[in-house]
């Protein structure tokens, strides 16, 4: 008997797939090519490892670059910033997916779309004009006074209150990054079969306790990676942040004080530097974003596949 | 003295109400949470209404733009190629993106698999001026200028990972069932994926090419040195077109109070796009359903 | 209906046909800060010349537009600063001719600063303005700022030093001057369009400090003029070489440049030794090689006469858009010496510049 169908029909199309997908490797090899390319006049004098780790940032009297400030900022704003918005959209994806009526559902679906679509130099007008004024008067001037005359060793961690600086940066970057938690940890919940649900609500249980028992923990994965994919959206955040951050290097970085990212340098500088070591720097700087960014997905990876395997053993 | 039951009845009573106290407390902080997460978009959208709905008129979609101190100009120019550079990096990102989405949820063994996914998030937390370097590289030089196709590529660079994992996460929704009964038919596994399972996932997978297009649609600086800008109607994508992005850019930034207007304006546009996209993909979705 | 149609498609593609044939557009690349004027200059060039030539000038950063220039992507390239020495030998090697630095316009930058109940202008010393931004100066009443203002009564509000974050000229003119009149600046952080700033908080472009400025009491920063009267920011008056404290304002800023100028144009003049002159004024230029034929982007003669002929009208009849628009416009010896820079321009051997120029 003949064959229903042959095989060469899927193979041509798992191909075709395959060469078509090969493009985003490609794409991600040409990318840190270049940077490398760009970025190795810097790289070969100040060596890896003295870049990364360099803390003095002068393209004028020193002529050194060390980008360690910009990646400490990198990683405290924007690991800030995921703690922050972390609560907040995972209240609204269980909101979204199991409580809200359905015409409120997709109200706050299309929210979150068009959160994604803000352009990122509007969230950083508003910053300016709007939120770090608000913040400084409300928050941190009260708030330094305070520790002036109750605490004075606060001080020095809270840092001057302008209004421009870490606080205000790791909240709009929080509020932007809503969407991309809440999306995944949505559709996770949504995915949870209808039985869990059924079966713990038959057992009693409360609306919450059925979400702490029956389901967060299948959704696990799928919130998990909704929060790794906010934070590499935060880890490249550039315009909104550039503009409330107050783009200091100097270390150490303050509470309310200016601090400065890996984007926000890059963005900062790259359109005026003349200079070749400098754009050079400023590539590397690109260079070695691209290796945290990995860094950060690849933690992401890690912690999935481990999560998979133990929602694996529950089902 | 109560009796034992009463006292233990009394108990089971209290304890229930802890857990309805917890309840509420819960459902509230859930409430609570929920507003918070769009207290802020709610606020920037006031805002930006409040800005620049004064400028929004029928010349601002008829008109190209006007230099500083004249009134009655649009932003015609940058709307036309907003919907021009942008949909081509869509049309470029499209087959890349949707492939390795497809790869990745319908062959969930593939060797290449780890690394793809590693890859594509990498390159999401790029930030997106150094796709715009890369189509410079890539695109300008070789092509010798500036044009709204370069503009393209570095947006259909950006968008090509985003499409990647938002495919995936779709297609990764899609009962396995489906799959099963169509492989039960005899259907090669190929017409399975184009006849069974993207069907089905219409709607999600629209939902994510919208999310990468309005992600694309508000990015300014991968446009710098690729699409540049032209403050005329420009309809040739080899030669340097205006986008909203670039224009909302150049007009925030310069000291001149109708100019900001227009930004603002050129801000609301973009939103209005990307609404109407949005439900104009949920309607078409929709309907053979 | 029919025949509608048939009417627009036939005017739009007569239309096409005559726009193709005779259209040259002139693409240019640079600064930030003159794109509002260059955003004139094109759209009153396009109607002298009934379409003709069409002028694209986009703000990308004078170190953009400095390196467009270079790869040759553009007609001609704008910035904030001259050429540096080492760019100008690159182009000499690297193309055998050299590069032009046409000034056209002029800008100036002034301290603004955010002090409520102080009406009238106050006065700066150059190095009083050092030594805030090197954070010696630290409270408003500081003896040294009283001294200036003898007839101002200062607030003792702690000084927020507002820098700009990003890259650019007016940080470039601004620690110019200050490294001109601060021995400690010069040495410790020098001129460059980014600097290690030694206190402060950045913003990033003009309307980042500005909005910086406007929002905190206290604040002191540094913008264009026109940003400053934009925005309505009080700003200071700067003590210049003269010892007298001058108003940056449009007679002020031409008078800056009634020094004597070096025949390539590229000198600072800030600090200048004019007596009517602002201290801390710039000019702002246009690059062209000064063979256009070795410029790829430039690809017939008629591109290259286009381009001549626009920048001529520019330093000439465009000059009086300038002051509508708060630059300041070009006195007769720096327009001199800006033609005479013209008119070297030559494109395949032909002295193009001296035919149109009439020198």
């Amino acid at each position: 008997m003949k064959r229903l169908y042959t095989h060469s029909g899927d193979r041509i199309f798992a191909w075709a797939l395959l060469l078509l997908a090969l493009g985003v490797v490609v794409l991600a090899l040409l990318m840190a090519y270049e940077l490398y390319q760009g970025g190795s006049l810097a790289l070969k004098r100040f060596g890896l490892l003295g870049f990364a780790l360099g803390r003095e940032w002068d393209p004028v009297i020193q002529k050194s670059f060390g980008a360690w400030p910009y990646i400490l900022g990198t990683v405290i704003v924007s690991l800030s910033a995921l703690l922050l918005s972390f609560f907040p959209a995972l209240a609204a994806a269980i909101f979204a997916a199991e409580y809200a009526p359905r015409w409120l559902a997709q109200v706050i679906n299309f929210l979150l779309d068009l959160m994604a679509a803000v352009p990122s130099v509007v969230y950083g007008l508003w910053g300016i004009f709007v939120l770090a004024p608000w913040i400084r008067d409300q928050v941190q001037l009260p708030l330094y006074m305070w520790a002036a005359e109750h605490a004075p060793w606060l001080v020095p961690i809270l840092g001057v209150p302008t209004g421009y600086g870490l606080m205000t940066a790791v909240l709009i970057l929080a509020s932007m990054i809503v969407p991309y938690t809440a999306a995944l940890a949505r559709d996770a919940i949504a995915l949870v079969p209808k039985e869990h649900r059924e079966a713990a609500y038959a057992l009693g249980a409360t609306r919450w306790e059925v979400m702490r028992m029956a389901i967060l923990p299948l959704a696990r994965g799928g919130i998990i990676a909704g929060a790794f994919l906010a934070l590499a959206r935060a880890v490249g955040e550039t315009m909104a942040v550039t503009m409330v951050i107050g783009n200091s290097h100097k270390l150490p970085y303050t509470l309310f004080g200016g601090a400065a990212t890996m984007p926000s340098v890059i963005a900062n500088e790259f359109t005026e530097a003349v200079e070749d070591l400098h754009l050079s720097a400023l590539i590397a700087v690109g260079f070695l974003l691209f290796w945290v960014s990995m860094a950060v997905n690849f933690a992401a990876a890690y912690v999935l596949r481990r999560q998979e395997r133990l929602v694996k053993g529950v089902l | 003295m109560l009796p034992a039951g009463n006292l233990r009845s009394l108990e089971k009573n209290l304890a229930l109400r802890a857990r309805y106290r917890k309840e509420r407390f819960m459902m509230a902080l859930v409430g609570l949470g929920t507003g918070l997460a769009f207290l802020i978009l709610l606020l920037v959208l006031a805002y930006a209404l409040s800005q620049g709905a004064g400028a929004l008129n029928l010349d601002f979609f008829l008109k190209d733009m006007r230099p500083p101190g004249e009134t009655g100009g649009g932003l015609r120019q940058a709307i036309v190629g907003t919907l021009i550079v942008d949909g081509l990096g869509l049309l470029i990102a499209l087959p890349f993106g949707l492939a390795a989405g497809i790869l990745l949820a319908e062959y969930p063994d593939h060797p290449v698999n780890p690394y793809l996914r590693l890859l594509s998030d990498t390159l999401n937390g790029m930030p997106a001026i150094l796709f715009g370097l890369l189509a410079f590289i890539l695109i300008v030089k070789p092509m010798g200028g500036f044009s709204g196709l370069s503009g393209a590529f570095a947006l259909g660079f950006l968008m090509i990972p985003i499409l990647a994992r938002s495919t995936e996460g779709v297609l990764a929704l899609v009962p396995k069932e489906i799959r099963e009964a169509g492989l039960a038919l005899g259907l090669p596994r190929w017409r399975v994926i184009l006849s069974l399972v993207l069907p089905t996932a219409r709607a999600g997978l629209i939902t994510g090419v919208l999310l990468a297009f309005a992600r694309a649609a508000g990015e300014a600086a991968p446009l710098l040195f690729t699409a540049f800008g032209s403050p005329l109607l420009e309809l040739n994508p080899l030669k340097p077109m205006d986008t909203l992005p670039l224009r909302l850019f150049a007009f925030a930034i310069s000291p001149y109070e109708d100019w900001h207007r227009q930004a603002w304006a050129a801000g609301l546009v973009l939103f209005g796009l990307i609404t109407l996209t949005s439900l104009l993909a949920r309607w078409a979705s929709r309907r053979r359903f | 209906m029919r025949r509608l149609t048939a009417t627009v498609l036939g005017a739009l593609a007569l239309a096409a046909s005559a726009w193709a044939q005779s259209t040259i557009t002139l693409v240019g690349a640079g600064a930030t800060f003159p794109y509002p004027l260059m955003a004139k200059y094109a759209d009153e060039y396009t109607r002298l010349t009934g379409g003709k030539v069409r002028i694209n000038y986009q703000s990308i950063g004078s170190g953009g537009g400095i390196r467009q220039f270079l790869e040759q992507t553009v007609h001609f390239g704008a910035s904030d600063a001259p050429l540096s020495d080492q760019v100008m030998k690159d182009v000499k090697t690297r193309f055998k001719t050299n590069a032009l630095n046409i000034a056209y316009a002029l800008g100036a930058v002034v301290p603004v600063y955010n002090l409520p109940g102080v009406r009238e202008p106050l006065r700066f010393t150059g190095p009083v303005l050092a030594d805030i931004y090197l954070g010696k100066i630290k409270t408003w009443n500081d003896p040294a700022l009283q001294a200036l203002n003898p007839n101002v009564k200062l607030p003792p509000l702690p000084i927020t030093v507002v820098h700009r974050s990003d890259g650019s000229g007016t940080t470039y003119v601004w620690v110019d001057y200050l490294s001109k009149v601060s021995p400690e600046w010069a040495s410790k952080v020098g001129r460059g369009t980014s600097v290690q700033w030694p206190v402060g908080v950045g913003g990033k472009g003009n309307e980042g400090v500005a909005g910086v400025v406007k929002q905190t009491p206290g604040a002191i920063g540094y913008v264009e003029v026109t940003y400053a009267k934009q925005n309505n920011l009080s700003y200071g008056a700067v003590q210049n070489k003269s010892g007298r404290f001058i108003l940056a304002d449009l007679a002020s800023i031409k008078a800056a440049a009634n020094v004597p100028l070096p025949g390539d144009m590229r000198v600072s003049i800030t600090d200048t030794a004019a007596p009517d002159g602002y201290p801390i004024a710039s000019f702002t230029y246009l690059l062209l090689y000064e063979d256009l034929s070795v410029n790829k982007a430039v690809k017939s003669e008629a591109e290259a006469r286009a381009l001549v002929e626009f920048v001529k009208w520019i330093l000439t009849d465009g000059q009086k858009y300038n002051e509508p628009l708060t630059y300041g416009a070009l006195d007769s010896v720096p327009q001199q010496r800006a033609l005479a820079l013209l008119s070297r321009v030559t494109y395949q051997g032909k002295p193009i510049g001296k035919e149109i120029t009439g020198r």
